[in-house]
């Protein structure tokens, strides 16, 4: 966990009574809405098609159980009892009344967190994989250089008012759970020869109207040098990215209208005039950030406990272990990923009630730290193997121990026409459908991992280009139609999904899934071979004519 | 549009001439960066003082071989939401050491004010009388500043490393 300390504090306080200003400059009419807009959007404050939607920042995807506790408290105090994770490692909460919203945020802010980054044309939440210095394997913890980058991000005088918003993720492991090849900026952790920390930084990804896969700018950006070169980037961004037509006005697009060459030249003249300057980060402002992190004492544990041995007698248990829990980086630990797709329930809802207990259990069983995941997933990160099974009892009381972690019904979902004013066609009626349909336990493990992605619009909040199967939902003709893409994926080996056949009706989105995963079953080698792989295999086609043959 | 100028509400010396307006015998004016481009012998054989209303789509380094000449610049927001003269006023301040007048025009709102500070404007044509009135308690807003910038405020870092230091010196 990162400590603030009283600058980080002042900062945001005083964010906080900014904002109650402007507010009261809105109610008063001092401000325009118009006005009023942009600033409310600063502090992730939202007009949604009921009420104004308020978007609250966990960057890098860490929370400490007295943060999660508040949250709950949000939702009872100001809310209608809930809250729904992102795909972006923030929360929102969707029934909040403007008057009530400075004192949401300085009722968070007393325990360091705030909505400052997460919504308006500026850099976004920093985030990162949420598995961050605890995955096996993994370089260091890329969130000491997520919050190195997180102040720096912050109120920056120079990229608050770009020309669309900005987002940077970051991951140090091999496998990449933070999505960078889908972000603005993606950072991958690397050493040089020398053993020195630094980057590959991918620019230009994104999803949307016109998705693009992130593409290397630079292969390695010393650890010093990030912050210049990031600025470096924006700064020919805030310059000359387009303003002209919001839907061309993110930076894959002027990389893509300019070239990767042509950008990465511009990129650095502009970065020689600047890295030598007082943006350059020295070993000392590193171990300073770092010093603030502090990590579990963990205990010398068995590999393999006795409690967990007993445990695996039990079938239910057993199942839930398997796609819940992995490997953690010291021995007798394990991550445990808490899902929060249950079947029939929105993707990412969490009850204040939920919130309150796990916060409870992450103090009990893993040193009082939550993890929010871009599958819009939670995790405890330093559980005791021994623990798992009096765990695994507790969260199956509060509902939230199905067990489809990386599984069919694992569904990662934008909260669509029901709650979203720019969406075309509902998304949350189509994940619960599909968690209804692929509801047995033994089916949707026979089929293995399979990541399903539903978006309302094209604005594509719940990344439908990369899902495994990606659903998009549009509007033709006054009727919700949707699009249906196959072979998607949002890791290392990022890949946009290529579409299978003409739109198809709401009520037949859920059996045209069916049809896919039966080809699937058909299709595929040898049951090791994962969903994904068979479609690489094999292309768009066969799946194609079985999918569309009776339609 | 009151002007707010050394932080607090002030007279605008400057004139505004448009493009076809005869230049006056005197006083301070401000032209367009065509007529700048256009004219630049005229006026710079006038008195009083120059200066220029340069767009934000324009280039910085063409600007740059005037600068010698003028006394005031003029950046434009054509929108509070387009951030394109925060960076030409760093480049300004800090590649090109310019250190006349840096003047904040069009949609200029008081929640844009440390912003604008920060990238180095020292004068500022507010749209609201409200808003200028309130700039000198607006700029107090904000104490600390996480982001390094030719203005010289000490940022976050360098204020954590001081105190470390400082620590370490009374133990």
């Amino acid at each position: 966990m990162y400590a603030y300390d009283e600058i980080d504090r002042t900062l945001v306080n005083e964010r906080v009574s900014e904002f109650r200003d402007q507010v009261k400059r809105r109610l008063s009419g001092e401000l325009t809405e118009d006005e009023f807009k942009m600033l409310r959007l600063q502090n992730g404050v939202y007009l949604q098609l009921h009420a104004y939607m308020f978007r609250v920042a966990i960057p890098y995807g860490t929370l400490s159980s007295e943060q999660l506790r508040r949250f709950a408290h949000i939702a009872r105090k100001y809310d209608r009892g809930y809250g729904h994770f992102t795909t972006r490692q923030n929360i929102q909460f969707n029934w909040i009344k403007l008057s009530d919203l400075p004192d949401a945020l300085a009722d968070l802010a007393e325990v360091g967190i705030h909505a400052m980054q997460t919504s308006g044309n500026n850099m976004r939440n920093v985030t990162s994989d949420q598995w961050a210095g605890v995955a096996p394997g993994e370089i260091e913890d890329p969130r000491i250089w997520s919050e190195l980058i997180r102040q720096h991000t912050t109120l920056h005088p120079e990229f608050s008012f770009l020309p669309r918003k900005f987002k940077i993720a970051i991951t140090a492991s091999d496998h990449d759970r933070a999505a960078i090849k889908i972000h603005d900026i993606g950072l991958r952790l690397i050493k040089n020869e020398k053993g020195e920390t630094g980057f590959e930084v991918l620019v230009g990804g994104g999803l949307g109207r016109t998705p693009f896969i992130g593409k290397t700018i630079k292969h390695f950006v010393h650890g010093r040098d990030i912050l210049s070169y990031i600025e470096a980037i924006l700064r020919v961004y805030n310059q000359y990215g387009r303003r002209d037509n919001i839907y061309k006005a993110r930076i894959k697009i002027l990389v893509h209208e300019l070239g990767i060459e042509k950008f990465s030249r511009e990129v650095e003249e502009e970065w020689q005039h600047i890295r030598n300057s007082s943006l350059q980060i020295d070993d000392e402002v590193i171990e300073d950030i770092r010093s603030r992190f502090t990590y579990p004492a963990y205990e010398k544990l068995p590999h393999m406990p006795d409690e967990l041995r007993q445990a695996a007698a039990d079938p239910a248990f057993e199942a839930w272990r398997k796609n819940s829990v992995a490997p953690h980086k010291v021995q007798g630990y394990s991550i445990v990923t808490i899902s929060l797709k249950p079947v029939g329930g929105p993707p990412g809802d969490a009850t204040a009630e939920q919130m309150d207990a796990l916060a409870d259990l992450a103090e009990k069983y893993s040193f009082g730290e939550i993890r929010v995941g871009h599958e819009q997933n939670l995790a405890l990160p330093h559980v005791a193997k021994r623990d798992l099974p009096a765990l695994w009892r507790a969260l199956d009381k509060l509902g939230l121990a199905t067990p489809n972690v990386n599984l069919i019904t694992d569904i990662i979902a934008c909260p669509g026409l029901d709650y979203c004013s720019l969406a075309n066609a509902r998304s949350i009626p189509i994940a619960q459908e599909l968690t209804r349909r692929f509801a047995n336990h033994e089916l949707a493990n026979l089929i293995g991992r399979l990541h399903i992605n539903i978006s309302g619009c094209i604005n594509a909040c719940g990344h439908h280009h990369v899902g495994h199967i990606g659903i998009l939902g549009v509007e033709k003709n006054g009727e919700e139609v949707y699009q249906i893409t196959i072979g998607g994926r949002a890791d290392e080996s990022a890949a946009l999904g290529n579409l299978i056949g003409p739109g198809v009706k709401f009520e037949e989105v859920a059996d045209v899934v069916e049809d896919v995963v039966e080809a699937y079953l058909a299709l595929r080698e040898r049951p090791e071979e994962l969903f994904i792989d068979t479609v690489k295999r094999l292309g768009v086609e066969p799946f194609k004519e079985r999918v569309y043959a009776t339609r | 549009m009151p002007l707010v100028k050394g932080g607090k509400i002030a007279d605008d010396t400057f004139v505004k001439v448009a493009d076809d307006a005869a230049l006056p015998a005197s006083g301070d004016i401000l032209v367009s960066a065509d007529r700048l481009v256009k004219d630049r012998d005229a006026l710079l054989a006038r008195t009083g003082k120059l200066g220029v209303i340069w767009p934000n789509n324009r280039d910085m380094d063409e600007l740059a071989r005037h600068l010698a000449k003028l006394a005031a610049i003029a950046l434009v927001f054509p929108s509070f939401r387009d951030g394109r003269a925060y960076s030409q006023a760093r480049l300004l301040r800090e590649r090109y050491a310019y250190r006349g007048e840096l003047r904040a025009s069009g949609q200029v709102l008081r929640d844009q004010f440390v912003f604008m500070l920060r990238a180095g404007f020292d004068s500022f044509e507010v749209k609201k009388q409200a808003d200028a009135e309130a700039f000198a308690q607006t700029v107090k807003r904000y104490s600390v500043f996480y982001q390094p910038t030719g203005d010289g405020r000490i940022t976050a870092l360098h204020r954590r490393m001081q105190l470390r230091h400082s620590e370490g010196v009374g133990t």
